[in-house]
Order: C-alpha cells, then structure tokens, then sequence
C-alpha cells in the first residue's frame, strides 16, 4: 500500500511540476500577476509530494517490503538499519528519486529566500526549475520507478546492498556530491530566467552569486568524499583516478569555478555577462551530462546502453532539450547584450579572463578525454582506454599555470594595475616564495626534489600573496584588529578558498612524490621495514559481523622504538551476496597515513599485504574543506542581505530602460 | 582601428591562442595514451607486438591460477575459451577475481608471449560483465546468456 502511495505521489508532483513549467512562465511573459503568484505555492506543492515519495520508499526499505523490485536487488534482512535507510541511494532509480528530490529542495530554498527579487523573475527561475524537474519525474515514472513491484512472487529476502557501499563514505558522499550538481540547477534557471527577461545586470550577477558559491561549496565537499572515501575503501591507496565516473563532477566543478569568478566581473564591473551565462549553461550540462551518462551506461560501454534503449534515449532527450533548448537561447538573446571592455591587460578583468580560459579548458581536457574512447569506438569499432597519464599531463601543467595566476589576481586592480605596482608588491613575494621552496624541503624531507620544490614554491606564492594583500589591507587602518574586521566577509571567503588551493597542493604532490609502498607477505611475528616504521604481523583471527564473516590481521607499527599503533585490516565475506570485501586499517595523521591492506592467507597464518606510507594525504581534503568554507562565507556576505532591496529596486528601474534599449533588435 | 577594438581584438587573440595550444598538446597527450583494447584470440592470432601496453579482457580460466607460496606471484589464464593468454602479475588481485570470473589485465606481452599484467580490474558487481570481456566472449562467440545485465549505479 505504503508504495502505491508512493507512486501515486510522484505522479501528482509530475502534475505539480508540469503547472510550475508553464503558468509562473506564462504569467511573467504576459505579466498575469495571478499566474506569476503561483509560482511558490506550486514549487512547495512539488516538494512536499517528492518528500513523501522518497519517505515511501525509505520505509519500504525499513519494513524490508522485497516485493518492491527496487528494494528486493538492494537490502537485505541482515542489513544494519543505517544502511536500509540510505540503500535508498544505492541503486539507480532511488538515487535518481534523491536528484529530483534534492532540485525540489533547492527550489523551495529558492521560493523562501527571494522576497527581495522582483516577482517576476523569480516566477522565471522557478518555472525553468518547473521545466526540468518536470522531464525529471517523467523520466522516472516512464523508464525506472523505484516503486515497481514484483508480480506475483516476491522473494523472501533480498539481494542485500553492494558490500563495497557500506561504508559511512556511502552514506555523505552521494547525498551531498547530488545536492552539490543540483544546484548548479539553481544557478542555471537564474540565467535562462535572465536571457527570457532580457535583464542581465549587476543585480542578477548579485542575486545568483551566492546560489552559485553555495552550490559550489557543496559540491566541493561532495567531490571530497569521494575521494576520501575511493582512499579508505578500493584499497589501492590512490585519491583521484580519473575514472569516468569521477571526471564529471570535476568537469562540472571546474565549469562552476570559472563562473564564480566571473559573476563576480559581471557583478563588480558588468562585464563578462554573456561569458558568464555561457558558463553557468556550461556547468549545468556538465551536472546533467556527468549523473546522465553514469546512468545510462554510456561511459562504460555503448552495449550497456545499447541494452536499455527506453532509457538511454529518454536521457538524450532530456539531455538534448534542455542543453540544446538553452544554447539556442543564449544564442539568441547573448548577442544583444552589450558589453563594454574598459580595461588593461594588467587589470584584474584580465587575470579573472586568464583563469577563466584556463578553467575551461582544462575542462573541456578532461571531458574530450572521457567521451573519447566512445567516440572511438563509434567511429572505429574498436575498444580503447584513456588511461590517467593522458590526464595528468593535460591537467597538472594547467594547474600549476593557473596557481601563478591565483598568486596575481587578488592583488592587482580593477580596470588598470601598473607593471611598477604588481613588480613592487610581488616582488618580495616571490623572493619569500622561492625562499621557502628551496629550503623547506632540504629540512622536512631530508632530500631534494624539483618536483616538490616547484610545489611549494607555487603554494607559498599564493599564500604570501594573500598575506601581502591583507597586510595592504590592513596597514592604513588605525589598528591591526580593526583593519581585519573592516573586511568582508567575501573577501576572507576568497582568501580561505585560496589558502585551500595551497593546503591541497601540498598535500596532493607530496603524496604523489613521496608516498612509498610495499607489498609483502608476512608470517606471524615477521616484520617488514617501510619509510622509517616497522610493521610487524602479530597473528590473526576469524570475525563475524552482522552479516558478513571474516579475518583479521594484527599489525603493530613502530617507529624510534617505540610502539606507535596497532593495525587491524580484515578481509569481509558477504554472507547474502558472497562478495568479498577488503577493509584497509589506515592511522591517519596530519603529516603521514599508515595504510594497510589485506590480501590473502597463504597457509600457516602467513598473509600477503600491501603496506604504504603516505605523507601529506590529509591535506587535500584539509584543502577541500577550506575551499568550502571560503565558498559559504562568501555567499554569507552582509551585501547579498542588507542592499538586496535597495540594489533590486535600483537596478530593477536602470534594466527596464537598458532593457528596452538592448533588446530593440528583436 | 579604435583603441578598444583593438583591444578586443588582443583579447580574442590571446584567448584563441591559448585554445590552440591547449587543443594541440590535448590531442597530443590523447595520441600518447590511447591503450588499445585485444582478445585472446586477437593475442593467440599474433596481432600484438611484445612491449606494446594494451589491455585483454577475458574470463579467469578454471584451474588456471596458481599462486607462489613465498610472494606475490600470481599466475593465471585469460582466456575466450577459444584462446587462452598467460597471465603473470605480482601484487594483490582485487577482491572479486576468482577463476571463471570475467576480468581485464593491463600491461604488455613479453618475448615469451607472456602478458606481464601491470594492473588486473575486475568489477564489484558479479551480475556485471565488463563491455572488454563481453566484446571478447561476443567476438568468440562463447557468451553465456545472462551477460547482458548491468546495475544501476
């Protein structure tokens, strides 16, 4: 029944939403205040019956109902209670009933806190929303609803949840890498809502920037613990594998860095704003193109998508609307912005451009490499992979191109910064930087290395550079106390987030270069030497969990003498699937992990392991973390709060006169 | 040509600029990195040359794997039951490979016509059957009926 119920409410919310598509839209095109005013009653409509559909289905979950389909391939009577609750997401149609249920979310959010936008325009953004969750709970509906029972005979258990996601990083990661892409949604409809209403002003630029910072730093986090998680759990002691999988998110992310720096041009200078639509179309598809992609099995193989032909064309379709819909738009309505071009190449319109170009390409990079060995194989019939190098030899000469910028552009000016000033106030800068770069890794490590000296000459460039321009900040204030307080909160969001960028650089090339590892195989009281600590196999012993069984290994670590840890990897079987599973033991630190990971007993107790040492690794996601919370504080800025009214009304009457003008043409 | 426009134009310039070397060293690296998928039978049929990285997908033959009992060493057959290719790989095997499960090796052929695996992939899904190794078992016309099916993740 409970399920039924679940159906029959995402049926309603597919009708809610295909009135939100259309009358708010209407409403604002033929300015019927009636039409326009049901804009927020309709989004809350949408969410409360989404919310309902995605509480039916976790309660089929919890009452272990497997005549539903979806929970029957995906729980299982052992399951602990956690993960009955989050298997929701652990399959294809749930996790897509989370997606549309997260877009709900970010459209109520969107309905509460836009009383300061004109009505209009917010019935714009909302109705695009309207639009897309519309093709969304169709989808659903049409090619993988969640609730589709099985007739007449359910099984009596089920097939039990992927041994490989239950894990806490199963239970953050989706949830918050979805709400991250979703609400690149947001972002997007307020530019749609822009090329339909022909206002592409400052005051747009303000309303969007801290949706985008939001969705921004959420999917930051999101991307994260990804990565955390593929760390701690695949065993291989790698962050970031440039698997398909991961690469759309990263392209979206990448997308969405370059439009928050330039929304802050169009904010700030008014310019960029037809560059600055183009990349929030941009990150939007990427989100789209990334989650649809994954689903349909295009990336892995054109014969998974082959297999589902229903649902890989309603996908394309999607897909081909809604990118295609907008970019014909943009087409349409970009050329008649007019955007003016006052400043030099020293400006920080122009380091803001540069990072921009960079961004976007290697983007662009990463997504030709993903969707390559499909094209290949389209054209040629022949299967190939690309493997990581492509990508890192794409990527990391771009990043490390781009650091040198991050260093300049938050101290040079807008419209003109003269050579003299940007030599002056980097000069000492780069002397620090070199400084630093040059020594500290003969201190630290012990040894030299170029690689990591350019590392960290790059990561103190732009943390000195940042220190000199609060110093700048600060030094004509009457004291040091009041002169940081004097700053915005956006502006110690930027430094933050840049502060981040190093934090992570650090951490992702001093693992890369200094990592060691070994695999062994050690008999009970054998010990094994690696990077200065000696892991020794005390025994091991049989574990049963709650449904699955197991060994243990028991490895103490010491380091000068001195016991530092002890180490308990295990090696899972799955009772309900028969999947086995390698649980690493890792002791984090914040300069080094120990890692260890199991592999098989080969008689008389004896077990072969690979052991690593990984110094720095905490700092990419200690980077990650700072980003974010640059990204939130930005978006908490007061200005986005207080001068909302004030700056809507102003600008609200210029973009009527601009309005008329620019848009005579049509 | 105004001031301005010129500008532009310097700025259209830099940024056209920027994109094609950026294009060009992209194609580039992708030229560098393009490892070709084979078939045992492609393997047995001599279509590759020792050194050359590739990747074979196949099915872990029955009885084939045998592992050193002092290190690492693992030997197995891939094969499309057609052909088989000998396998060698040191490290540990992922979890999932078994021997009749289907998997995908990365690495070259010696001159012993040995495939030294750098990397050995199996899925984590057992219902799930890589496009690699069914692409071979298809080409061999040895694929069991059920291969077909793909969860949802």
């Amino acid at each position: 029944m409970i399920p039924e119920l679940g159906s029959f409410s995402l049926i309603l919310a597919l009708c809610l939403s295909a009135l939100l598509g259309s009358l708010p839209i209407a409403g604002a095109h033929y300015n019927n205040p009636v039409w326009i005013s049901m804009a927020r009653p309709l989004t809350a409509g949408v969410f409360v019956f989404l919310g309902l559909a995605i509480s039916a289905l976790a309660y089929a979950f919890i009452t272990d109902d497997f005549s539903v389909s979806f929970v029957a391939q995906h729980s299982n009577t052992l399951l602990p209670m956690r993960y009955k609750f989050t298997a929701v997401w652990g399959g294809h149609e749930g996790s897509f009933l989370l997606w549309t249920f997260m877009l709900a979310g970010w459209m109520l959010s969107v309905g509460i806190f836009s009383k300061s936008m004109p009505e209009e325009f917010v019935a714009r953004v909302l109705g695009v929303l309207g639009i897309l969750i519309f093709g969304y709970i169709l989808f659903m509906l049409a090619t993988s609803n969640p609730f589709d029972r099985i007739v007449p005979l359910p099984p009596a258990d089920g097939a039990d949840l992927n041994s490989a996601l239950q894990d806490i990083g199963f239970i953050l990661h989706p949830p918050t890498l979805y709400m991250g892409y979703v609400g690149f949604s947001v972002v997007f409809a307020f530019a749609i809502a822009a090329l339909l209403s022909g206002r592409m002003d400052a005051a747009w630029a303000r309303w969007s920037r801290p949706w985008a910072n939001v969705a921004w730093a959420i999917l930051t986090v999101g991307i994260a613990l990804g990565s955390w998680w593929a760390y701690y759990e695949l065993g291989w002691g790698g962050w970031w594998a440039w698997d398909p999988v991961e690469n759309p998110p990263m392209i979206t992310w990448l997308f969405g860095t370059a439009l928050i720096h330039s929304l802050a041009v169009t904010e700030k200078r008014g310019m960029f704003k037809s560059w600055t639509v183009l990349l929030a179309i941009l990150a939007f598809s990427g989100s789209l193109l990334g989650t649809f992609i994954t689903r349909s099995g295009l990336l892995t193989s054109v014969h998974a998508f082959a297999s589902d032909p229903s649902r890989g064309f309603f996908i394309l379709g999607i897909l081909g609307i809604s990118i295609g819909g907008s970019l014909l738009l943009y087409a349409l309505r970009a050329p008649l912005m007019k955007g003016s071009f006052g400043f030099e190449y020293t400006s920080r319109e122009f380091f803001l451009l540069v990072n921009n170009v960079i961004l976007v390409v290697s983007a662009a990079s990463i997504f030709l490499g993903t969707l390559f060995p499909m094209v290949y194989q389209a054209v040629t019939d022949d299967l190939i992979s690309i493997g990581p190098p492509y990508f890192n030899t794409i990527f990391v000469p771009l990043m490390m191109l781009l650091f040198v910028f991050v260093g300049i552009g938050p101290l040079s000016r807008w419209k003109q910064t003269s050579w003299t000033y940007l030599a002056a106030q980097l000069g000492k800068v780069l002397f620090a930087s070199l400084l630093v770069g040059l020594i500290f890794p003969l201190i630290v490590l012990s040894k030299f290395s170029v690689a990591a000296t350019i590392t960290l000459i790059l990561a103190s460039w732009i943390v000195f550079a940042i220190g000199k321009d609060i110093s700048n900040k600060v030094a004509n204030k009457r004291s040091t106390l009041r002169g940081l307080k004097s700053l915005s909160l956006s502006y110690y969001g930027m430094v933050l987030a840049h502060i981040g960028i190093a934090v992570m650089l650090i951490g992702a090339a001093l693992t890369s270069f200094f990592s060691e590892e070994r695999s062994v195989l050690l008999a009970p009281g054998e010990s094994v030497e690696l990077g200065g600590y000696l892991f020794t196999l005390e025994g091991s012993a049989r574990i049963e969990g709650p449904n699955y069984i197991g060994d243990e290994a028991e490895l103490t670590v010491v380091n000068d003498g001195k016991v530092l840890t002890v180490l308990y990897p295990q090696r899972r079987l799955y009772v309900a699937s028969g999947t086995p599973s390698t649980e690493m033991a890792i002791d984090a630190g914040f300069f080094r992990d120990l890692f260890v990971t199991l592999g098989e007993e080969k008689g008389a107790g004896a077990w072969s392991m690979t052991l690593y040492v990984k110094p720095f690794v905490r700092w990419i996601w200690l980077g990650a973390i700072f980003m974010a919370i640059g990204g939130t504080l930005a978006a908490g800025d007061k200005r986005y709060r207080r001068l909302r009214i004030k700056a809507a009304e102003k600008s609200g009457r210029e973009s009527k006169t601009q309005t008329a003008a620019e848009l005579q043409p049509a | 040509m105004k001031a301005h426009r010129r500008k532009r134009l310097g700025v259209i310039l830099f940024v056209a600029a920027g994109l094609s070397v950026a294009v060009g060293l992209t194609l580039y690296a992708l030229s560098q990195n393009i490892d070709l998928f084979y078939t045992p039978t492609q393997v047995a049929q001599g279509e590759v040359n020792a050194g050359q990285r590739i990747r074979i997908g196949g099915m872990v033959r029955e009885g084939s794997v045998q592992s050193a009992a002092d290190s690492l060493a693992v030997r197995f057959v891939a094969t499309d039951y057609t052909n088989d290719v000998p396998i060698y790989h040191e490290g540990i095997l992922p979890d999932l490979f078994r021997e009749g499960q289907g998997i995908v090796v990365e690495g070259s052929l010696d001159n012993a016509g040995v495939f030294q695996a750098s990397r050995v992939l199996a899925k984590h899904d057992e219902n799930y059957m890589s496009p690699e190794v069914k692409a071979a078992l298809d080409a061999a016309g040895t694929a069991p009926e059920s291969a077909a099916t793909r969860p949802g993740t």
